[in-house]
C-alpha cells in the first residue's frame, strides 16, 4: 500500500512534476495483495428526483482485479458506477446517499473535492469519446490540466507510456498529430483508455467499453483490460455474459436497482446463490 | 367583373369539383371496384386541374391586359395627336386619357382625347368580362378533363403528388428570380453610375461629399464620390457592435447551456429573446435619447469632447442588438456538442471552466463562428439605428467618441427627398448599395460553409 496510502484528497494533488514522475514509476509495481479492499460502498441509494434508482447496495471491490457489474437494462449498474467517481454530481437532480470508501477515505465527504477524485478514478465510456484534438494532445489533456507534466520530454514520455500500456503505441506513433477523431472506433476506444491512464488513475471505471465496438476491436479491448488488471482496480459494466466471463475475477448481479449477489465470477456463473441470477445468465430474462 | 368574385366562382368550382371527383370514385368503390386512389385523392385531383390552369390564366390575362389596352388606344388616336410624338411624350398621353376615363378631368381637354377616354373605359370592361368567361371555360374544362380520368386504376394519389412537387418548384423559383431582379437593378444602375464616376475613384477616394448642382444654374460644389470614409464608418461602427455583442453573447450562452439550471434558462432565454424582437427604429430611440446623452456627459466629466452623433453610441446600441442573435447561435453550437465530450473531459477531473474552454469552444468554433460572421453581415447592413444615431459627415477616424457615418445612412440621406435619376448624388446610393450587397453576401457564404463544415462533423 505505499501509493495509495494516501487518504486525502490533498495527498492526491501531485502538483510537482517530480512527484508526478515519481508516483508514476511506482504505479508500475505491484505492491498491494490481491485481496486488498480497494472501494468499500455501504448502503449506497441513489435517486433520481423522486424516483429511487438504486437500493441500499453494500459490495467491496478488490484492488487489481477485474470487477464486472452484469444485469438487465437499467438495473443501476451504470449508475453505481458513477457513484464512484461522483459523475452523478453532474447531472443536477441526483441525489446519493450511503458512503463509498476508496482506501479508507470516504468520496462523498465534503473534503473531498470531486475534480481531484476523478484524476485518481479513471472512466472509459460506452462510446468512444476522443476530444476533437490530436491524439498526442487527448492524450496529454489530463497530465496538462492536472500540472503532471511539463510540456516537452516529460510529456512525450506520459503520452508514449500511455499509448503503450493502452496497446495503441504501435499504430499511432507516426501519426501523433493527426485528429484521435480519425482512428477506427476500436482504436478511438483505446484511446480512451489511455487518455484515462495518463493522469495516472488507482481505479479504472469502463461503462460498457466495447457495446459500440466489432468482435475484433473487443477482443482487443478485452485483451488490454486483462493486462492493465497489473497496475489498475477496475470495475466493468457489460451486458455480455461471455464477456464478464472473460475479463473478469470478480462479478456482481444487479437487478431492478438491488444488488442480487456478488462474488467470484467462475462460482456466479456455475453455481449461482440467488433464482434471479440463474435465471439471467442462463438467458431466461435479460 | 370585380376580382373577387372571380375568385370566389373559381374557389367554388374547385370545391364543387372536389366533392364531385369524390362522388364519382367513391361511387366506382361502393359499386364493388379496387379504387388504386382513395377517394379524397381522386376529389383533389379534379380540384387542382379546375382551379390552377384557370389561375394561370388569370394570371398571365392582367399581365398582358394594360399593353394591349394602351396599344388598342393609340391605334386609335387621331394622327395629329400621334405623329412624330416620342414614347417619353406619348405615355404622358395615355396617362392623361386614362386619368380622365378615371373621372379626373383637368381643364378642357381635346375631344380626341375625350373620345379615346371613353374607348378606354369600354375595351377594359370588355376585357374583364373576357377574362372571366376565358378562366370559367377553362376552369369548366379542367374540370371535366380531369373527372373524366377518374376510374379504378387511375393513379390519383401519385398525380396529386406531381402537381404539388411543381408548385413547390414554381414558389421556389419565384423566390430565386426575384432575388436576380434585385441584384440586376442594382447593377444596372450601379453600372450608370460607374459610367459617371470612374470605379477606382470611388473604392479608394479619399472624401466624400455628394452634394451636386440640382439643376444647371445652381451654383454648388462638383461632388466628390470617395467612398473609403463612408466604408470606414461602417466597419468602424460594426467593430464597436461586434465588441460589445461578441463577448457578452458568448459568455451569456456559455452560462445559459453549461452553468444555468432548467429553471433559470427557461426564463432567461424569452426574455433574452425579447431583444431580438425589439424593433431597430426603439433601439434607434435609445441610441439617440439615453446612450447618447450619457456618453456625452461622461465624456465631459472627463474633459472630452464627444461629438453628440458619437460612434460609440450607435455601435454600442448595435451591439446590443446583436446579444440575442450570437448567443443563440453560440447556444445551439455548444449545446450541439455531444455530452459524451463533457463526460470523457469531467473523468479525467476537468474542471467546469476548464471542459468548457479547452473542449466545447474548440468543438463548437465553426458553429459560432458562422454566428458572428452572419452577425457581422447583419450590423454592416443595420440602417435604422445609424441613420438616428450616427452622424452624417463621412470622417476617417478611429476615435469613437467622434462621429462617422455608414453606408446605409448615406443611402438613405442621399435616396430622400427631391431627386432626380441621373445625377451622380442619387446614382451614387446604387454604387453603395451594390458594394454593401457584395460585402454581405461574401460574408453570408463564407458564414454558410463554416456551419456546413461544422454540422458535417456531428451528424
Amino acid at each position: 500500500m505505499t501509493v495509495v496510502e494516501t487518504t486525502d484528497a490533498s495527498g492526491m494533488v501531485m502538483t510537482k512534476t517530480a512527484e508526478g514522475a515519481e508516483v508514476l514509476a511506482e504505479a508500475a509495481v505491484p505492491a498491494a495483495g490481491a485481496h486488498d479492499v480497494k472501494v468499500a460502498a455501504s448502503k449506497v441509494s441513489v435517486f433520481y428526483g423522486e424516483k429511487q434508482a438504486l437500493f441500499d447496495v453494500t459490495i467491496d471491490i478488490p484492488a487489481r482485479q477485474v470487477m464486472a457489474f452484469i444485469g438487465p437494462s437499467g438495473c443501476g449498474k451504470s449508475t453505481f458506477l458513477r457513484c464512484i467517481n461522483r459523475m452523478n454530481d453532474t447531472i443536477d437532480i441526483c441525489r446519493v446517499t450511503g458512503k463509498i470508501e476508496i482506501d479508507g477515505a470516504n468520496v462523498y465527504d465534503a473534503k473531498i473535492d470531486p475534480v481531484l477524485l476523478r484524476a485518481r478514478v479513471g472512466m472509459v465510456f460506452q462510446k468512444p469519446n476522443p476530444f476533437p484534438k490530436s491524439i498526442y494532445d487527448n492524450i496529454a489533456y489530463g497530465p496538462r490540466i492536472h500540472g503532471k507534466a511539463k510540456a516537452g520530454s516529460e510529456m512525450d514520455a506520459i503520452v508514449e507510456k500511455s499509448l503503450r500500456r493502452a496497446g495503441l503505441w504501435n499504430e499511432v506513433k507516426d501519426r501523433l498529430r493527426e485528429p484521435g477523431t480519425g482512428l477506427s472506433g476500436g482504436q478511438q476506444q483505446r484511446l480512451c483508455i489511455a487518455r484515462a491512464i495518463a493522469v495516472n488513475p488507482d481505479i479504472i471505471l469502463m461503462d460498457e467499453p466495447c457495446s459500440a465496438l466489432d468482435p475484433i476491436a473487443t477482443a482487443k479491448v478485452e485483451e488490454l483490460i486483462d493486462e492493465l488488471r497489473e497496475r489498475y482496480t477496475i470495475v466493468i459494466v457489460t451486458h455480455s455474459m461471455q464477456q464478464a466471463a472473460r475479463v473478469s475475477q470478480r462479478a456482481a448481479f444487479f437487478h431492478l436497482g438491488h444488488l442480487v449477489e456478488e462474488g467470484e465470477t467462475e462460482r456466479m456463473f456455475t453455481n449461482p446463490s440467488d433464482q434471479r441470477t440463474q435465471d439471467y445468465i442462463t438467458g431466461r430474462f435479460g | 367583373m370585380s376580382a373577387s368574385i372571380l375568385a370566389g366562382v373559381l374557389l367554388t368550382l374547385c370545391l364543387v369539383g372536389y366533392v364531385w371527383g369524390r362522388i364519382k370514385s367513391g361511387a366506382l368503390k361502393t359499386g364493388g371496384m379496387p379504387l388504386h386512389s382513395i377517394p379524397a385523392y381522386h376529389g383533389y385531383f379534379v380540384a387542382l386541374w379546375c382551379g390552377i390552369p384557370a389561375f394561370l390564366l388569370v394570371l398571365i390575362w392582367l399581365a398582358a391586359e394594360n399593353a394591349v389596352v394602351d396599344a388598342l388606344v393609340i391605334s386609335s388616336l387621331p394622327a395629329y395627336l400621334t405623329a412624330g410624338v416620342d414614347d417619353a411624350r406619348m405615355s404622358l398621353v395615355i396617362s392623361e386619357i386614362k386619368s380622365i376615363a378615371g373621372g379626373r378631368i383637368f381643364g378642357t381637354p381635346d375631344a380626341a382625347l375625350l373620345e379615346a377616354a371613353e374607348r378606354y373605359n369600354a375595351l377594359r370592361e370588355t376585357a374583364s368580362l373576357a377574362m372571366f368567361v376565358c378562366a370559367l371555360v377553362v376552369a369548366t374544362a379542367g374540370l371535366s378533363f380531369a373527372r373524366a380520368r377518374i376510374s379504378p386504376e387511375f393513379r390519383a394519389r401519385n398525380n396529386v403528388d406531381g402537381i404539388l412537387r411543381w408548385i413547390l418548384i414554381v414558389c421556389s423559383v419565384l423566390a430565386i428570380l426575384t432575388t436576380l431582379g434585385i441584384v440586376l437593378s442594382l447593377v444596372i444602375e450601379s453600372l450608370a453610375f460607374f459610367r459617371r464616376v470612374p470605379v477606382t475613384s470611388f473604392l479608394f477616394g479619399m472624401e466624400w461629399s455628394p452634394q451636386t448642382a440640382m439643376r444647371a444654374d445652381q451654383v454648388a460644389a462638383e461632388g466628390a464620390f470617395g467612398a473609403v470614409p463612408v466604408f470606414w464608418g461602417t466597419i468602424f461602427i460594426s467593430a464597436i457592435a461586434m465588441f460589445v455583442a461578441l463577448p457578452v453573447g458568448l459568455l451569456s450562452a456559455i452560462y445559459l447551456v453549461e452553468y444555468a439550471d432548467e429553471r433559470v434558462r427557461s426564463t432567461v432565454k424569452p426574455l433574452l429573446e425579447i431583444l431580438a424582437g425589439i424593433p431597430t427604429i426603439v433601439y434607434g430611440f435609445f441610441a439617440i435619447l439615453t446612450v447618447a446623452p450619457f456618453i456625452r456627459e461622461w465624456g465631459m466629466s472627463m474633459g472630452l469632447s464627444v461629438a453628440s452623433n458619437s460612434a460609440l453610441a450607435a455601435g454600442g446600441v448595435m451591439g446590443i442588438m446583436l446579444i440575442p442573435f450570437i448567443s443563440s447561435f453560440s447556444d445551439d453550437a455548444i449545446s450541439a456538442v455531444p455530452q459524451s465530450l463533457r463526460d470523457g473531459a469531467y473523468a479525467l477531473g476537468a474542471t467546469k471552466a476548464e471542459t468548457v474552454r479547452q473542449v466545447l469552444l474548440p468543438a463548437a468554433l465553426p458553429g459560432i463562428v458562422g454566428g458572428v460572421l452572419l452577425a457581422v453581415s447583419r450590423a454592416i447592413g443595420e440602417t435604422m439605428i445609424v441613420v438616428m444615431a450616427a452622424g452624417l459627415t463621412a470622417t476617417l477616424t478611429a476615435n469613437p467618441l467622434e462621429g462617422v457615418t455608414t453606408v446605409t445612412v448615406q443611402i438613405v440621406t442621399l435616396l430622400i427627398g427631391d431627386t432626380e435619376f441621373d445625377s451622380p448624388k442619387t446614382l451614387a446610393a446604387f454604387g453603395l448599395g451594390l458594394v454593401l450587397f457584395l460585402s454581405t453576401l461574401a460574408l453570408n457564404v463564407i458564414a454558410l460553409q463554416v456551419v456546413k463544415r461544422y454540422r458535417e462533423r456531428y451528424e
